[in-house]
């Protein structure tokens, strides 16, 4: 079990997301960053689709009542477990009675940017399976802990691990963690976009804003989505859209001309113009974005979108090549 | 033929050209549940007068899986997929449809014959969005269009049936929400431990069913 002393300000079981409804209005929700916690799950030698923790701003304190080994992805927040520091994209054993701890965003020493994490343990966090997933519906109210975010005082079972005892005590070992790139000068995070099915409705200075603009991510964004501040993205014309179908990714932007970029818990469909699509290599970097943070969208081709998809793809077999050459877990 | 774009580099976006007629959404489900078959081919979203299809990259090529809409199209026939046909209660007026008035008022008519029109209708589910099983219908009798509020409710009860614009509809779980609302049903719209979930599905027909009336 793991006990839930401080959940921060928003923390919930997710897994690799609800996929198969979208047509009954169910959004496939999940974890935001995939990668993240598929990495994390192997690091404790979980299958890809167990259940981990989605932590947000950190301020959250986890107390583990059993021995199991954990690890943490995407920012770290000063983590550190009874007091020793825990690296990011390590794989650690835990003794019944320790503590995680993730420092506040604003604590003293903590960098500032970041805004989300993951934590894998071993076995997966043991909640009921809903319509194929784990993972919380925080608007619908279904999915993970009781269709909720987690309290105060929440007790987590932990499901059977594949490890044995012995390998769960192991000594801690890391991976890198993956690439983020060449950041750009101003500190802006890039994220590659292909053009959407709308975006000729925009005028041609609005498309050249799109991909010249420094876009700052506004603190009204969610797990819905990431709302960005910038110059107004002006139509051509106005008029109504009918109903169409949206992804995570998707980058609407309503009568307001500020954009927002869809995240997992978006609903389905969406009744506004889609000027671009982030590309599903590049989602995890948006999940990690902090907040008033920049972001800069790239325009690519198709191509170009799937090369990036094969390398993340070759970073996991890379990871799960070492982790089997080091006898940790059996090669993907 | 619809009009294909990526939406993204893992979804296919069928569009057909204007206006949306209920012939065109009924080939839109025939070509979802065609292309359900297809190797590499995940999920169908039915939206209003277009479809968007994901898919595996890796599985199936963007050439392949366009040759393959276009292919599929011509044979598509308009009357394929026919729905079930659902009865919804109502418990219309009072405190279960508390703006019935206000639709009565605006559309010059009684409440009771509001709801007599309401209720005599046949309803066809063209999609479902914006909540897990809110279904978007047509078949709303043109006078009983009304504006949605000026002010929004921040919490509209669970399976409050609502008019807005030109569409009516239900409301499965509680949600901010602008639709006039003049009734609530009993049944549940979304249950996540059903099978299936939820009560409607694209191409189903609905009949509301007047089980009282309060003005």
């Amino acid at each position: 079990m793991i006990a839930v002393r401080k959940p921060g300000v928003l923390a919930s079981v997710q897994d690799l997301g609800r996929h198969g409804h979208r047509q009954l209005g169910i959004c496939p929700g999940g974890a935001l960053d995939v990668l993240s916690l598929t990495l994390a799950n192997r690091l404790v030698g979980n299958a890809d689709g167990a259940a981990g923790l989605e932590l947000t701003m950190g301020g959250c304190e986890l107390q583990f009542e059993t021995d199991t080994r954990i690890a943490l992805t995407g920012d770290d927040f000063s983590a550190s477990l009874d007091g020793v520091p825990l690296w990011p994209c390590w794989s650690v054993p835990v003794a019944a009675g320790q503590t995680l701890r993730l420092a506040g965003a604003n604590a003293a020493g903590t960098k500032k940017a970041g805004l989300r994490s993951w934590l894998a343990v071993a076995g997966g966090i043991d909640v009921p399976v809903v319509l194929g997933s784990r993972s919380t519906d925080l608007k619908a109210g279904f999915g993970g802990l009781e269709g909720r975010a987690l309290r105060k005082g929440d007790r987590l079972a932990l499901g059977a691990s594949r490890l044995d005892a012995a390998r769960r005590a192991r000594r801690a070992f890391g991976v890198r963690g993956p690439d983020w790139g060449v950041p750009e000068d101003d500190g802006a995070i890039s994220l590659r976009v292909l053009p959407g099915p709308e975006f000729e409705l925009f005028t041609l200075s609005a498309r050249d804003q799109l991909w010249s603009e420094r876009w700052r991510i506004t603190p009204q964004s969610n797990r819905m989505g990431s709302r960005l501040s910038g110059p107004e993205l002006k139509r051509k014309r106005a008029g109504d859209m009918l109903s169409s179908g949206v992804i995570p990714g998707t980058i609407q932007v309503p009568p307001s001309g500020q954009p927002i970029i869809l995240m997992g818990d978006a609903q389905t469909t969406g009744g506004y113009p889609r000027i671009g699509v982030v590309i599903r290599a590049d989602l995890w970097k948006l999940a990690q974005a902090p907040l008033n943070g920049k972001l800069r969208l790239v325009q690519v081709e198709p191509a170009q979108a799937l090369d990036a998809w094969a390398a993340q793809q070759r970073y996991l077999a890379q990871v799960a090549q070492g982790l089997a050459a080091a006898g940790w877990a059996d090669a993907a | 033929m619809p009009r294909l774009h990526l939406l993204g580099d893992a979804a296919l976006l069928c569009e057909l050209p204007a206006p949306a007629t209920l012939a065109q959404q009924q080939r839109i489900w025939a070509l979802a549940e065609h292309a359900r078959q297809w190797p590499g081919v995940g999920e169908t979203l039915p939206g209003m007068n277009n479809l968007t299809l994901t898919f595996d990259p890796t599985a199936i090529d963007l050439d392949t899986l366009t040759a393959n809409v276009l292919e599929a199209w011509p044979g598509l026939a308009a009357g394929a997929v026919s729905g079930r046909l659902v009865e919804i209660p109502v418990a219309y007026g009072g405190e279960h449809g508390p703006d019935l008035a206000d639709v009565a008022a605006h559309t010059g008519l009684t409440p009771a014959e509001v709801v007599r029109r309401h209720s005599g209708g046949e309803y066809i589910v063209y999609l479902l969005g914006f909540l897990p099983g809110f279904a978007f219908m047509g078949g709303l009798p043109p006078e009983l269009a009304t504006p949605r509020r000026a002010e929004p409710r921040t919490a509209v009860p669970a399976r409050s049936v609502g008019i807005g614009g030109e569409q009516t509809g239900i409301y499965p779980l509680v949600s901010p929400g602008g639709w006039q609302l003049i009734g609530r049903t009993s049944l549940e719209l979304f249950d996540p431990a059903a099978e299936p979930p939820t009560l409607l599905r694209p191409g189903d027909r609905v009949r509301f069913v007047a089980e009282s009336v309060q003005a």
